[in-house]
């Protein structure tokens, strides 16, 4: 009897715990009014990406928004822009319906953010329903511009293939050809797990090994066994774990000392929030790409040091993108002198522009990838921190042109426009 | 060779599963309470050795020392405000209360510290690694073996060979027949309640240093370790310390070899273990024993 109600307990937590991780407030949109923009952030507020998304990225749609009003205080074509958030907690379902809520319900004109590529997929089909403008921040998969891609959804701030070319393909032409790599086992980690094993077969390496992992997990210490006594030995590990699972990885990497038996750590996606939980000193030179980062220079220093004024916190590469998305959106808008989607995708398709985010970006009309510069760093050196959050330098530059897969490959893998 | 070294791995992440069950069973022989807070206790004990460093900068070794202490009064002072009061009741008032508490304790901790993990470095002491024969390991992980094991059998030893644990044990099989003997048996469920809890934090202090400290650590360990308490067998001690480290052995070695099923394996342990033994591998039909 009180075995079964153990075992019972043990089921019904697997679903409450998991229930119970979201939970968040909800906050709906305004009134249904026509000479209105609104503009809806659907993002999570209280799960594992709400400190890299999160609230933040509201209040950066939301300076956007101000600063619009500020720099167009005579001719905008409405002073009138409501700014709505809701949380989908990191679930498809919920994303689906809060995106035709935002769209039928409260008249949203646009939708930003939406981390978690499932969730993000499935408020890309809604905006492809309803013809509603949709820009993606949050999330990686490069589906959002291939199968799943359609006219009103834009893909802005960055995919799995940027940050696979830019580390995968560095790290494996600097020598380390043999790759090992750890993945946790939901759409994310096996999207990065295939476009890191991409780059890195096009740059002449070889991945001899790929293993999925548990999500989340708190104990890798198989995989950093398993490691050095693969046959043959990888140069270096790849870890495509996010969030706490990556900093777990990184502490029992450093544990079983593996960078002294001569295997490397190369991390896909790293935030500078994960670098605060983990400790500059054990992640010192280590490489990854990012599509920003706060002090790379003095314009994005101008606008870290607003929004920390805003927020009291750095900005993560994500709540820059919503800032940048959400001004261009607007500029778009003001160009086309209405609110309509389809006037405003026509203002957007092939549009070029420069701004503190996106540099030598272009609103590509064939996939609707944003593409943009983005940056090979690696994490400082303990004593060369100057202040909080001072933790990357740049190795390299990646020009637009090279961050992002080519249209004609977003065609082959799916993407039919219009 | 690998193999041997895989199954270490997994000694080392039975430690966790180990103490935290150990607490879990004694609790729930003594009280009849299944403590769902039991995992929030165990973040607890990780951001409590946190706090100290960030605050005061007291080392791991005293954190080791005062943060399962100060953690079991406040498992004492907690049975005696709320679990006390539902003990009388249907189980399943405990149950959603701890459950409730577990959530609440959660949600604190992330309304102050956010949801990203808190730094925590390794104590200089245990830094680097030893040769145990056949391979070299990290001293800390030795460390934390070592020391789960000798905390389980001090237990033991106390519960099977000491007055007080004759008390516990007589009070837990035959509460009746104990009072009767003149016994005060209300007397130690507080203490076993307060040391339960103390065993959580415990764990919690020890994967400060290896394992990312932030507010859901607990939560995604908890339901691991109903399954290990659910195999050793319920109010068995030396059950729940042995299903801990069989447990870990079993998830370790299941993701090297079939990685797709190593977060199942404990589940289907478990259901196995319902069928054949429903009491357990080490558990007897009723009642609690060392």
């Amino acid at each position: 009897m009180a075995a079964r109600l153990l075992a019972v307990a043990a089921i019904v937590a697997t679903g409450a715990l998991v229930a119970g991780c979201g939970g968040g407030p909800q906050s709906g949109g305004g009134k249904v009014s026509g000479d209105a923009i609104k503009l809806g952030v659907i993002t999570d507020l209280s799960g594992v990406y709400s400190e890299l998304a999160g609230k933040n990225a509201v209040e950066a749609v939301k300076m956007a928004v101000d600063d619009f009003k500020k720099q167009h205080a005579d001719d905008a074509v409405t002073q009138n822009i409501e700014v709505s958030s809701a949380d989908h907690q990191n679930k498809p379902e919920i994303a689906n319906t809060t995106a035709r809520e935002m769209y039928d319900r409260d008249g949203v004109d646009a939708i930003f953010d939406v981390p978690t590529s499932s969730a993000a997929l499935a408020v890309a089909t809604v905006a492809g329903q309803n013809k509603k403008m949709y820009f993606n921040n949050g999330a990686a998969t490069t589906e959002l511009t291939g199968k799943q891609c359609n006219p009103y959804t834009y893909h802005y701030a960055y995919d799995t293939y940027m940050l696979a070319h830019g580390t995968g393909t560095t790290v494996t032409g600097e020598g380390a050809k043999q790759w090992y790599i750890i993945y946790p086992d939901y759409a994310f980690g096996q999207d990065m797990n295939k476009s890191f094993t991409d780059a890195i077969k096009a740059a002449g390496g070889t991945v001899g090994t790929a293993d999925p992992t548990p999500f989340p997990n708190d104990n890798f210490s198989t995989f950093m066994t398993k490691a050095p006594n693969l046959k043959p030995k990888p140069d270096v590990l790849g870890t495509m774990q996010a969030g706490g699972d990556l900093v777990n990885v990184v502490k029992q990497y450093n544990e079983f000392g593996l960078r002294a038996k001569g295997v490397d750590l190369a991390v896909g996606l790293m935030f500078d929030t994960d670098i605060k939980s983990i400790g500059v000193e054990p992640l010192a030179g280590t490489l990854f790409t990012t599509a920003w980062f706060w002090n790379m220079d003095d314009k994005s220093r101008e606008w870290a040091d607003r929004f920390k004024e805003r927020t009291g916190v750095r900005p993560t590469f994500d709540h820059a993108a919503n800032y940048s998305a959400a001004m261009q959106y607007l500029e778009a808008v003001q160009r086309a002198g209405s609110d309509d989607a389809d006037s405003v995708r026509k203002e957007l398709d092939g549009h070029k522009f420069e701004d503190f985010f996106a540099r030598g970006a272009e609103f590509r009309a064939d996939d609707h990838r944003v593409t943009h510069d983005s940056y090979l760093v690696k994490v400082k050196a303990a004593d060369q921190v100057e202040e909080d959050y001072d933790f990357t330098e740049l190795v390299k530059k990646i020009p637009a042109g090279e961050s992002f897969r080519t249209a004609a490959d977003s065609k082959t893998a799916g993407c039919q426009m219009g | 060779m690998e193999l041997v070294q895989q199954l270490f791995n997994g000694l080392v992440s039975g430690s966790f599963y180990a103490l935290l069950a150990l607490g879990l069973s004694v609790i729930f022989g003594m009280l009849g309470v299944v403590n769902f807070a039991h995992g929030a206790f165990y973040m607890l004990g990780a951001f409590g050795a946190f706090v100290l460093l960030d605050t005061v900068g007291l080392s791991w070794w005293l954190a080791l020392l005062i943060v399962p202490v100060v953690l079991g009064v406040v498992g004492m002072v907690l049975e005696r405000l709320l679990v006390a009061r539902l003990l009388r009741l249907d189980p399943l008032y405990n149950f959603l209360l701890t459950f409730g508490l577990a959530l609440i304790l959660q949600d604190v901790v992330r309304l102050r510290y956010g949801v990203a993990s808190q730094p925590y470095p390794r104590p200089a002491l245990l830094d680097g690694s030893m040769s145990l024969g056949l391979f070299d390991y990290p001293k800390y992980q030795v460390f934390v073996l070592v020391f789960s094991i000798v905390v389980s059998v001090v237990v033991w030893l106390v519960l099977a060979r000491t007055r007080v644990g004759m008390i516990v044990r007589a009070a837990t099989e035959r509460p009746e027949l104990t009072r009767s003997l003149g016994i005060d048996v209300r007397r130690w469920i507080t203490p076993v309640f307060g040391f339960g809890i103390a065993l959580a934090g415990l764990a919690g202090v020890l994967a400060a240093p290896m394992r990312a400290v932030n507010s859901s650590m607990g939560a995604d360990l908890i339901i691991v370790i109903f399954a290990v308490v659910v195999i050793g067998g319920l109010g068995s001690v030396f059950g729940s310390v042995a299903a801990g480290y069989l447990v870990g052995m079993l998830s370790a070695v299941g993701s090297l070899y079939v990685p797709a099923l190593s977060q199942s394996l404990v589940f289907i342990l478990m259901a196995l273990v319902l069928l054949l033994r429903p009491a357990g591998l080490f558990g007897r039909e009723e009642g609690v024993h060392a």
